[in-house]
C-alpha cells in the first residue's frame, strides 16, 4: 500500500518529463555543388536558397522548438497554440527544402533522365504519359497564387499518383495524411527570380532537365510496397 | 389579370435584353508618376521596371480576362462559373488595386520622398502609436514576419477613427481585413518587390523604403477620409 503512494504517477511523471530531450535540426548538405545544376538553376540561386533561406528555416524552427518545449513544460497552453504558426512555417520550410535538394540532380549524374520501372508505369496509368504529367505540374505551378509548392504525390491509401499544391511552406501532408511527396517544385519567387525574373513558366519548363527521377522512384517503390 | 400578367412577363423579357447591352469597364496599367530609376538607390530601376511593366501589367491583363469571362457568365446566368471566377478576380483585381496604391506611396527623394508626415496625420500617428519611429518599427516587424507573399499596410479605420497596422496575404486588398479600413500606405513584401537588390534580406528593404515614402499622399487620403 505504501509502495503504491511512493510510485504514484504524480511523483514519477514530473521526473520523467524533465528527462525528455529536445532534438534540434541542422541544415542538410547539398549532394552536389552550387553550380552543378546550371544552366537550369544558377549557382547564385542555389547558394542563397540553401545557405540563407533553408538555413533560416532551420534556425527559426529550432528556436520555435525550444520555446515549445518550455511552454509544454510549464503547461502554458496559450503559448503552445501560439507557437504553431512558427512551427508549421519553419518546420515546413525545413521539411520541404530537404526533399527539394534530393529532387534535383546534375545532368552529368542522371538529372533529367525520365523515370523507368514501377514509377514510369504508374505515371502512364494515372496521367496518360510523362509529358501530360509535366504539363499538369507546370500549369498548376504557374497558376499558384503567391508562394508555395507543386507536388507529385503518391496517395498511399488510394494507391494513385496525384498533383497537389500547397501554399507558403505547408508540407504536402497538410493536403492529406496519406499523401507521400515524390517530387516537390518550389515556386516561391526566391527559387527562380534572380535568373528567370517574373517568367515562372520558363523556370518550370527548365527544371525538368535536373529532376532526379531516381530518388522519386525509390520513394515510390518503398511506399507502394 | 391575365392580360396584365402577360404584359409584365413580356416586359421582363425586354429587361433581359437590356441586360445584354450592359457595358464592361476594363482596367489599364496606370503610368508611374516618376521614371524607373528615380527611386534609386532605395529601389533599383530594374526592379521598378519589372514590377510595373511585368507584374502589375500581368495583373491588369488577367483581371480584364477574368472580367470578360465574368461578364459572359453573368449574361448566361451561369452561377457555377461566376463563383469559379472569384479567385482570379480577387487575385488579379487585388494585384491591380494594391500596386496602383503602391506607386503613389513612393516618391523620389528630390520630390519630397521620405519627408515625415506633418499636420493631422502626424498627430494621429503620435496618438495611435506613440511616435513616428514606433509606427515604422511596427510596420517593419510585421512586414518581416509575414509568411509567404503579401502586403503590410498603414490603415485608417473610418469607423473607430484610428490608425492601424494590418497585413494581407498574397494580393488580398486591405478591405478584406475590414470594410471600414482605408489604405494610407501599403508596402509590397512579395519577393519580387526586393529580391534582385536585397536578396533574402527583406528587413533591409523595409528599413530603406522609408527614405522614399510619399507621406504627402498618405496625409491627403487621411484628411479626406477623416472628415
Amino acid at each position: 500500500m505504501a509502495l503504491r503512494s511512493v510510485v504514484s504517477r504524480k511523483t514519477l511523471a514530473p521526473a520523467l518529463r524533465h528527462y525528455r530531450s529536445l532534438t534540434t535540426f541542422t541544415l542538410p548538405d547539398l549532394p552536389y555543388d552550387y553550380g552543378a545544376l546550371e544552366p537550369a538553376i544558377s549557382g547564385e540561386i542555389m547558394r542563397l536558397h540553401h545557405q540563407k533561406h533553408h538555413q533560416t528555416y532551420v534556425t527559426n524552427y529550432n528556436k520555435a522548438l525550444e520555446q515549445l518545449d518550455a511552454a509544454v513544460s510549464k503547461g502554458d497552453a496559450k503559448g503552445v497554440v501560439q507557437l504553431q504558426s512558427a512551427l508549421k512555417f519553419n518546420g515546413g520550410g525545413h521539411v520541404n527544402h530537404s526533399i527539394f535538394w534530393q529532387n534535383l540532380k546534375p545532368v552529368s549524374e542522371g538529372g533529367g533522365e525520365p523515370p523507368h520501372g514501377a514509377l514510369g508505369w504508374a505515371i502512364d496509368k494515372d496521367f496518360g504519359s510523362l509529358e501530360a504529367l509535366v504539363k499538369k505540374i507546370n500549369s498548376e505551378g504557374a497558376a499558384l497564387q503567391g508562394s508555395g509548392w507543386v507536388w507529385l504525390a503518391l496517395d498511399k491509401e488510394q494507391k494513385i499518383l496525384k498533383v497537389e499544391t500547397t501554399p507558403n511552406q505547408d508540407p504536402l501532408v497538410t493536403k492529406g495524411v496519406s499523401l507521400v511527396p515524390l517530387l516537390g517544385v518550389d515556386v516561391w519567387e526566391h527559387a527562380y527570380y534572380l535568373q528567370y525574373k517574373n517568367v515562372r513558366p520558363d523556370y518550370l519548363t527548365n527544371i525538368w532537365k535536373v529532376i532526379n527521377w531516381k530518388y522519386a522512384s525509390e520513394v515510390y517503390e518503398k511506399e507502394s510496397a | 389579370m391575365a392580360l396584365l400578367r402577360s404584359i409584365a412577363i413580356s416586359s421582363n423579357k425586354t429587361i433581359t435584353l437590356a441586360r445584354s447591352a450592359r457595358s464592361l469597364t476594363t482596367a489599364t496599367l496606370p503610368p508611374l508618376p516618376y521614371s524607373y530609376d528615380a527611386l534609386e538607390p532605395v529601389i533599383s530601376g530594374e526592379i521598378m521596371m519589372l514590377h510595373h511593366q511585368k507584374h502589375h501589367q500581368t495583373y491588369v491583363t488577367n483581371y480584364n480576362s477574368a472580367l470578360e469571362l465574368l461578364h459572359t457568365a453573368m449574361d448566361k446566368g451561369d452561377v457555377s462559373a461566376v463563383v469559379g471566377l472569384q479567385s482570379a478576380v480577387k487575385f488579379n483585381g487585388g494585384g491591380h488595386i494594391n500596386h496602383s496604391i503602391f506607386w503613389k506611396n513612393l516618391r523620389p527623394v528630390n520630390a519630397g520622398g521620405g519627408e515625415p508626415p506633418h499636420k493631422k496625420l502626424g498627430w494621429q500617428i503620435d496618438t495611435d502609436f506613440g511616435s513616428f519611429n514606433a509606427l515604422i518599427s511596427k510596420m517593419n516587424a510585421e512586414g518581416a514576419a509575414l509568411q509567404g507573399s503579401g502586403w503590410v499596410w498603414l490603415a485608417f479605420d473610418k469607423e473607430l477613427k484610428r490608425l492601424k497596422v494590418e497585413t494581407t496575404a498574397n494580393q488580398d486588398p486591405l478591405v478584406t481585413k475590414g470594410a471600414t479600413l482605408v489604405p494610407l500606405l501599403g508596402i509590397d513584401v512579395w519577393e519580387h518587390a526586393y529580391y534582385l537588390q536585397y536578396k533574402n534580406v527583406k528587413l533591409e528593404y523595409l528599413k530603406n523604403i522609408w527614405k522614399i515614402i510619399n507621406w504627402e499622399y498618405a496625409g491627403e487620403v487621411y484628411e479626406k477620409e477623416a472628415q
